[in-house]
């Protein structure tokens, strides 16, 4: 039994030796496995007395828990800096860019029609879209610009034959839904029209997006909130917008929108024209069989590439139909 | 309409300046294009007198001169051509500033002294002309300032009318608009009759009267067209931006400009017996007054005398007919004619004068007289000559009659959004020359005049009091009606949200224009044939689409000229196909990719993109979509033949996915493999609405096998046999691993699939996954002579 404190001695300095868990291990094996040595002193019990074999079985516990304490003590040192060793080794560099695919981009023209789109949808229109090659009718003879209509020269038109052509505007949708549908009516319709004119200013395709509103008690005031609401909405600032009168065949009374865009060089408020509008003329609900005498109603329409040149800077019409890459990829 | 501000103040004068002046004319709905100063800024030029002319000691072109400025004489080098003793002339003296900060010095040209400059027109700003010396007329007062003496503190208006306005096409009518606006009356020249001297009138017979309805002569006898038209005219002729010509074609235009009719002056002795107003015969010619000659249509209007046509009405006279210097005797001309015959004529001649813009629109047809009796009068203050008495034929039935419109309170009131007060209503109309006929219990009768032929309906009348009111000063309301809830259909997904999907994937969303080149198309779509625009903008313009890819490919080319490599894009829009009688506008979705599937980066950035990156790609729109598609190997004349998809929905043809043919890609000149796909939007936007299915809480059974298969069938085709024998508790069957190689036989692929088995109600037995599996091997053995693979 004197030797247990030695063997105990030896144990914990083995221990503190060990510089790995398999070392830990086999240590552990020496000194507490089946045949390891202070387990082996347990054997040596059978030799004593009754009256002695209680204290040295404690003592051989309490000497195999010393050991053991150190053991899991130092198998917690050997794993932690096993572990540390493993993440340090694991280590990136998380500068690096990451992988996979990169976003692509709306259109300009499209990102400006669909916050046209969700700000008349939300006011309760509906979107309608209609054919884009379009017959003499729906385009100008229901709109009230008959063949002779001086205003046929405001519009360059493609045609096809002479009673078809490329819708000059997107109008003729406001004909189309008014013809299949019955009051109330309340829609927009963007989409694509074609000019024969193409330079610096003009190509021979832009967007257009139209809107109507027809119901029993509408007024000219109320298609001024309705305009001036949408501009500010569009362009996030509370601008002055100013009503011009004007002419369209298909509106009577008919105006022309300003918007404040800057100041002139005398401090006055530099317009710019902005979109028309007007209230429906009663000739163009007498083509889609409504009774002008019960109803009224307004209507409006922009261009949607300028509203996009403005929102965004952009300088150059033409640069929307070239779709170079390194215009369209500004806007994603 | 250009008009000079000093000219429309002689009419009325509000005291308001030139710019708050073109606000409110802009306001009131004639817009305000542009305005320019009627000539250029100068200080220090006055009328000189040249007294006389010596030839220049040393130089063949140059003359020196003695000119009087008014207070002294000083010699003075020019090389005008025009340059003659007692000529008045602008005069800068020594310390005079022309336009462009031109300094005036004293100098010495090839030795000898100068004191000053003659002007020309051109060196003050007043036109282009280049022609000399500007003169200026004989009574011209020596020393007076230029800018005094021409009034030169003037600026020239252009208003951009809209077509309905017609009847501001004149210093009349504009002073009218600015009298309304300012509550002023304008104050018109007195139009007095010339009397008759002589009893020769013009033969005129109308034998059109459905275009002319009204028609009058008058002959001018013993002019004499050398006399110069006064100052004061060319001047305000010049700031109209309508050139001098002679007095007889000078007074007509004046009076067109003042008053808004547009006349035509004949030499008499070139017509032949009378005048005939009739619509033109076949293949008639006429040489016009601008040297060209056409040939008339049936359609066209013409003056003519008992031969020939001598003016295309209301448009351009003939060349032979016009006036000239050596003119004797003329027939002044005033019409009435119908806007309709007129519309579009001068465009198909290729014209556009002053005349037909205003007839096309619409002149008073009232105005005829008092147009003629002004032209006479002016042109004999300057020209002399005998007056005869006017001949007027006209046609009561087919003149535009005079019609007066009701305005209800309530309505007015209704539209504009505000009950404006009775007296204010009153005021305007009568103040926009709008007779009140009668009150009426609710309203009023209002008499059109002549000169407003775009008023025919009461809305005519409620813009009429909204304008002059003015639409800034109308309430701003809410609209008040609602439409109710609307529909909203979940299976359909809006287009928008294909779109986000798309640049979600690294798609760049691209417009492109809908008439594309027939020589592109023709590569890309050779089974259809575009439907051609009649007037294209250009031959790369010309056919409309039948594909996008027309367009899209277009812009491959476009970026890859930019350097460009990676190139995603996709498009939403129509196409178009002729069928039969009608035209097929049908929304497709359309996309390309070419280059690296991902952009460069630091693992794997360089793959290029292939047909199954793009197909997964459309896998998953069809997910988000809800719905299935099968793609079918198929052909397609641009693509290419072994990767070419047909893409099926319930067996129906939906699109294509493919690449390029090589071909069509070399004759297009693009760089590398082109990914490409067409959809039908209409096929594929609306899905399903979810229906849930309770979740099998038994555990999925999974089984591999690998075979190898021949090259005459495909992954469908062993899908469609397994599915076929899996039973209906398959859940999934999956491909894991394809793989070609010499050792497994010339064609021969190997294929490893998993399918997944899974029961909603109980755990499936060992026995029954080992039948289902061994028979969807036997069944692949069997009918695809599969091998198994071990």
């Amino acid at each position: 039994m004197e030797n247990l404190e030695q063997l105990v001695q030896d144990g914990l300095t083995a221990v503190e030796k060990a510089d790995s868990l398999q070392a830990l291990d086999q240590i552990r094996v020496e000194y507490l496995g089946k045949k390891g040595a202070i387990t082996q002193q347990a054997k040596t019990l059978g030799k004593l007395s009754a009256e002695e074999r209680p204290a040295a079985g404690q003592k051989i516990n309490e000497a195999k828990g010393q050991v053991e304490q150190a053991i899991n003590a130092k198998r917690s040192d050997l794993e932690r800096v096993a572990i540390e060793q493993k993440l340090a080794g694991e280590s990136i560099d998380v500068s690096l860019p990451g992988r996979g695919q990169d976003l692509g981009g709306l259109h300009p023209v499209t990102r400006t029609l669909q916050r046209i789109e969700e700000f008349f949808s939300r006011a309760g229109y509906t979107v309608e879209q209609g054919p884009e090659i379009e017959d003499d009718y729906h385009n100008f003879e229901a709109l009230n610009i008959p063949g002779h209509h001086p205003a046929r020269a405001m519009h360059d038109t493609f045609y096809f034959n002479p009673g078809t052509l490329l819708r000059t505007h997107t109008s003729p949708v406001q004909i189309r839904t008014m013809e299949a549908g019955k009051p109330p009516f309340r829609m927009i319709c963007p989409g694509r029209v074609y000019r024969c004119d193409s330079d610096m200013t003009h190509t021979p395709m832009f967007h257009q997006v139209e809107g109507l509103l027809v119901e029993k008690n509408v007024s000219f005031a109320d298609l001024k909130s309705t305009v001036e609401e949408f501009l500010r909405v569009f362009f996030e600032r509370d601008l002055q917008v100013r009503f011009r009168p004007s002419y369209f065949p298909f509106t009577e009374p008919s105006a022309e929108v300003d918007i404040e865009w800057g100041r002139e060089a005398d401090g006055s408020i530099k317009w710019l024209e902005i979109m028309g509008c007007g209230m429906v003329h009663p000739k163009v609900f007498g083509y889609c069989g409504i009774d002008a005498e019960e109803y009224r109603g307004f209507a409006f329409g922009m261009g949607v590439e300028r509203l996009a040149m403005l929102r965004y800077g952009v300088n150059d019409l033409r640069m929307f139909f070239e779709n170079d890459l390194r215009f369209l990829r500004q806007f994603r | 309409m250009k008009f000079s501000e000093q000219w429309l103040r002689e009419w009325v004068n509000p005291e308001i300046n030139s710019q708050q002046l073109m606000d409110q004319i802009t306001m009131a709905g004639l817009e305000v294009d542009g305005f320019e100063p009627v000539a250029g800024k100068f200080d220090g030029v006055v009328v000189g007198e040249v007294q006389s002319v010596e030839p220049h000691p040393d130089a063949d072109k140059l003359r020196v001169c003695q000119v009087n400025d008014g207070t002294q004489v000083v010699q003075v080098v020019c090389g005008a051509p025009n340059v003659r003793q007692g000529l008045k002339v602008p005069f800068a003296v020594v310390g005079a500033v022309l336009p462009g900060d031109f300094k005036i010095r004293k100098a010495k040209l090839r030795g000898q002294p100068s004191e000053g400059m003659l002007c020309s027109e051109s060196e003050l700003g007043l036109s282009e002309s280049h022609e000399g010396l500007m003169e200026l007329p004989s009574d011209a007062p020596v020393g007076a300032s230029l800018s005094d003496y021409l009034k030169l503190n003037d600026v020239a208006i252009d208003v951009d009318l809209t077509p309905n306005r017609s009847d501001c096409l004149s210093i009349k009518g504009i002073a009218r608009e600015v009298g309304v606006l300012n509550s002023l009356v304008p104050e018109a020249p007195q139009i007095e009759p010339v009397e008759a001297v002589h009893s020769e009138v013009p033969d005129i017979r109308v034998d059109a009267p459905e275009g002319c309805p009204r028609y009058l002569g008058r002959i001018l006898r013993n002019v004499n067209l050398q006399a110069e038209t006064p100052l004061w005219m060319q001047e305000k002729l010049r700031r109209s931006g309508v050139r001098s010509i002679d007095a007889a074609v000078d007074v007509t235009n004046f009076v067109m400009l003042e008053q808004g009719q547009p006349m035509h002056a004949f030499d008499r002795d070139e017509i032949s017996k009378g005048i005939v107003v009739r619509m033109a015969r076949p293949a008639e010619k006429l040489v016009l007054l601008d040297g060209q000659e056409v040939e008339l249509t049936e359609q066209t209007l013409v003056i003519a005398d008992h031969e020939k046509p001598i003016a295309i009405a209301g448009v351009m006279g003939g060349e032979h007919s016009g006036v000239s210097a050596k003119t004797r005797d003329l027939v002044l001309e005033a019409a009435y004619f119908d806007p309709i015959t007129l519309a579009g004529k001068a465009r198909h001649y290729g014209l556009h004068t002053d005349a037909s813009h205003r007839f096309e629109r619409g002149v008073d047809y009232e105005l005829a007289r008092d147009a003629m009796e002004r032209a006479t009068q002016l042109l004999m203050e300057i020209v002399g000559g005998e007056a005869g008495e006017i001949v007027e034929v006209s046609s009561a039935k087919d003149l535009p009659k005079a019609h007066s419109i009701d305005l209800r309170s309530k309505r007015l009131a209704d539209v504009l959004g505000l009950e404006i007060d009775r007296t204010t209503v009153e005021e305007i109309l009568t103040r926009l020359g709008l007779r009140v006929e009668k009150l009426l219990k609710d309203g009023w009768r209002i008499l059109v005049p002549s000169f407003r032929p775009d008023i025919s309906i009461e809305e005519d009348l409620i813009e009429e009091v909204g304008r002059i009111y003015g639409y800034n000063n109308l309430p701003v309301t809410e609209p008040t009606g609602s439409l109710g809830l609307r529909v909203n259909d979940e299976a359909t997904r809006p287009v928008s949200a294909i779109q986000s999907y798309f640049v979600s994937h690294g798609y760049q969303e691209a417009i492109t224009y809908s008439f594309v080149d027939p020589k592109v198309q023709a590569q890309v779509d050779p089974e259809h044939e575009g439907i051609a625009l009649a007037n294209p903008i250009s031959s790369d313009l010309s056919v409309m689409r039948t594909t996008l890819w027309s367009g899209l490919l277009k812009t491959v080319a476009h970026n890859q000229n930019r350097q460009q490599p990676r190139i995603r894009l996709f498009e939403t829009g129509l196409r178009f196909l002729q069928d039969g009688q009608r035209i097929d506008q049908q929304p497709m979705l359309a996309g390309v990719v070419v280059g690296p599937q991902y952009p460069e980066n630091w693992v794997n950035g360089r793959r290029t993109a292939d047909f199954f990156d793009v197909k997964g790609e459309l896998e998953g729109l069809f997910s988000l979509l809800g719905i299935e598609i099968g793609f079918v190997g198929s052909r397609h004349p641009a693509l290419h033949p072994g990767q070419t998809a047909e893409l099926l929905r319930d067996g129906e043809h939906v699109g294509w996915l493919g690449t390029l043919h090589p071909q069509v890609q070399k004759n297009l000149e693009l760089n590398g493999t082109i990914l490409m796909f067409e959809l039908s939007l209409n096929s594929i936007i609306t899905g399903y609405v979810p229906n849930f299915k309770e979740i099998s809480k038994f555990p999925e059974v999974r089984r591999d096998l690998a075979i190898i298969i021949g090259g005459d069938f495909s992954f469908a085709d062993v899908e469609r046999v397994a599915r076929k024998h899996a039973g209906e508790r398959l859940t999934a069957l999956r491909a894991f691993d394809v793989y070609e190689g010499e050792s497994l036989g010339e064609g021969n692929r190997s294929l490893a699939l998993s399918l997944f088995w899974q029961h909603p109600e109980r755990t499936l037995n060992e026995d029954e996954v080992h039948s289902l599996f061994n028979g969807v091997i036997d069944a692949l053995k069997e009918e695809l002579g599969a091998t198994l693979r071990s």
